[in-house]
């Protein structure tokens, strides 16, 4: 790891001051992607400003028909939240899932969501329950957040806070684990929602995506039988060591109709 | 840097590099050699230590996380006050014959602490759950499991007693 700078703000705006004023700076939440990162020197910031002291980015708030997930929330605390297990259960079941207990006790929700990790949880959820990413300068909708491999709508100097996730009717989330890294094969998040269903994958392409064919179905009948005959095209899918696209393709429809168990469960 | 923290009991004040995790520092400048690196690569569980009582893996950590926390290492694990004994759990892997070669022992032994603590009456179920980021590749986890279900009873009697 070579050696950076390192900056511990007290505040949202004295961060942000940092990352557009310090060349070459990173933010870092939990560190869980961006220490391995580091150590293999696949990034080599100039300055690391972390954001572990911002206690306003960390906990749960019931809104009511909305929950707010602050940016520093780590995973142990949203799968053992009350309210979260109360709310939406699906979501806390998706935190419970990720990487390992002393993955969880570090990671954050926030650093998942901006690092946009192919084969990440929380993209799923986040996208599959149509949430409302806030930062300090604005409120960016979920399907306007995730660009693609590690791509996001954040902008320089543009710092998570939270996470707005609607309370749905109904939701599930169900995924193949790669053995070793526990990240997903493939996951797949349904949400049944008044405004109609919605089904985002994760791990099986280049980012994180809806299925807007299984969406018509469920919407019409939330019941797994209703996606069982729905083929999802390999191309452009994942092949590496772990599953070829066409075997992802397959499992999409697996993990879907599991996530609609979950959630009718 | 300079950082200020409890480890194992001790307050303890040094000046680091920022670049530095705290598996080595442990190692190399404290000289606490119970905690391993395995993979490096945030997966084997090797390196588990409490931060502020959470089971974290060192590996995955730099040194500022350190500063006004409170750290416990393997070396820092107690039997009964005043006794020379092990710590339930490590009796447990002991009884249990839980290791083989020993070197994930540290990292599932701390893992299993946290565990344990935090839920009695624990399922194996849940066990191997919660040991899923601890890899050992001698004991095909059988044993492990063994005495992870042994040392979370103990401790609990042990609470109780």
């Amino acid at each position: 790891m070579k050696s950076f700078a390192y900056h511990q703000p007290g505040g949202i705006p004295e961060a942000a001051k940092l990352l557009s004023s310090v060349a070459e700076s990173k933010l870092v939440a939990g560190g869980m992607t961006l220490i391995p990162t580091l150590k293999q020197r696949l990034a080599q910031p100039e300055a690391l400003i972390d954001l572990s002291s911002l206690a306003d980015l960390r906990g749960i708030s019931d809104d009511g028909a909305t929950i707010t997930i602050g940016a520093m929330t780590p995973h142990a605390q949203v799968a053992a939240s009350e309210l979260v297990r109360g709310k939406i259960p699906a979501l806390a079941a998706l935190a419970s899932m990720i990487g390992d207990p002393a993955v969880r006790n570090r990671g954050t929700i926030g650093g998942s969501v901006a690092n946009n990790d192919p084969a990440a949880d929380y993209p799923a959820g986040t996208l599959g329950l149509g949430a409302t990413i806030v930062t300090n300068a604005r409120e960016i909708a979920a399907d306007a957040f995730f660009l693609g491999l590690f791509e996001t709508a954040l902008e320089a100097g543009e710092i998570i806070t939270g996470i707005r996730f609607p309370v749905p009717l109904k939701a599930g989330y169900a995924k193949f684990k790669a053995p070793a890294s526990r990240y997903a094969l493939v996951g797949v998040f349904v949400a049944q929602l008044p405004a109609g269903v919605r089904v985002a994958v994760t791990g099986a392409g280049a980012g994180v995506f809806r299925v807007p064919p299984m969406e018509a179905a469920l919407s019409n009948n939330f019941d797994a039988s209703a996606i069982a005959a729905i083929k999802i095209d390999a191309d452009g899918l994942t092949s590496d060591i772990h599953a070829e696209a066409d075997y992802r393709a397959h499992l999409v429809t697996v993990m879907a109709k599991r996530a609609v168990g979950a959630a009718l469960g | 840097m300079q950082i200020s923290f409890t480890l194992n009991g001790r307050p303890t004040t040094m000046d680091v590099d920022p670049a530095t995790l705290v598996a080595e520092l442990l190692r190399e400048r404290l000289n606490l050699t119970g905690t391993h690196i395995g993979c490096d690569t945030s997966q084997c569980g090797a390196c588990v230590v409490h931060l502020d009582g959470l089971p974290v893996k060192s590996c995955t950590l730099l040194a500022p996380a350190l500063d006004g926390a409170t750290l416990v290492t393997i070396e820092g694990l107690q039997g009964a006050p005043g006794s020379n004994r092990l710590h339930p759990m490590q009796e447990a892997f002991r009884e249990n014959h839980g290791l083989q070669c020993g070197f994930c022992t540290p990292g599932m032994v701390m893992t299993a602490v946290a565990l344990a603590r935090d839920k009695p009456g624990l399922t194996e179920a849940e066990v191997r759950h919660g040991l899923e980021g601890n890899i050992c590749r001698c004991t095909g986890y059988q044993n492990i499991v063994l005495s992870v279900m042994a040392g979370a009873d103990a401790m609990h009697a042990a609470k109780g007693e």
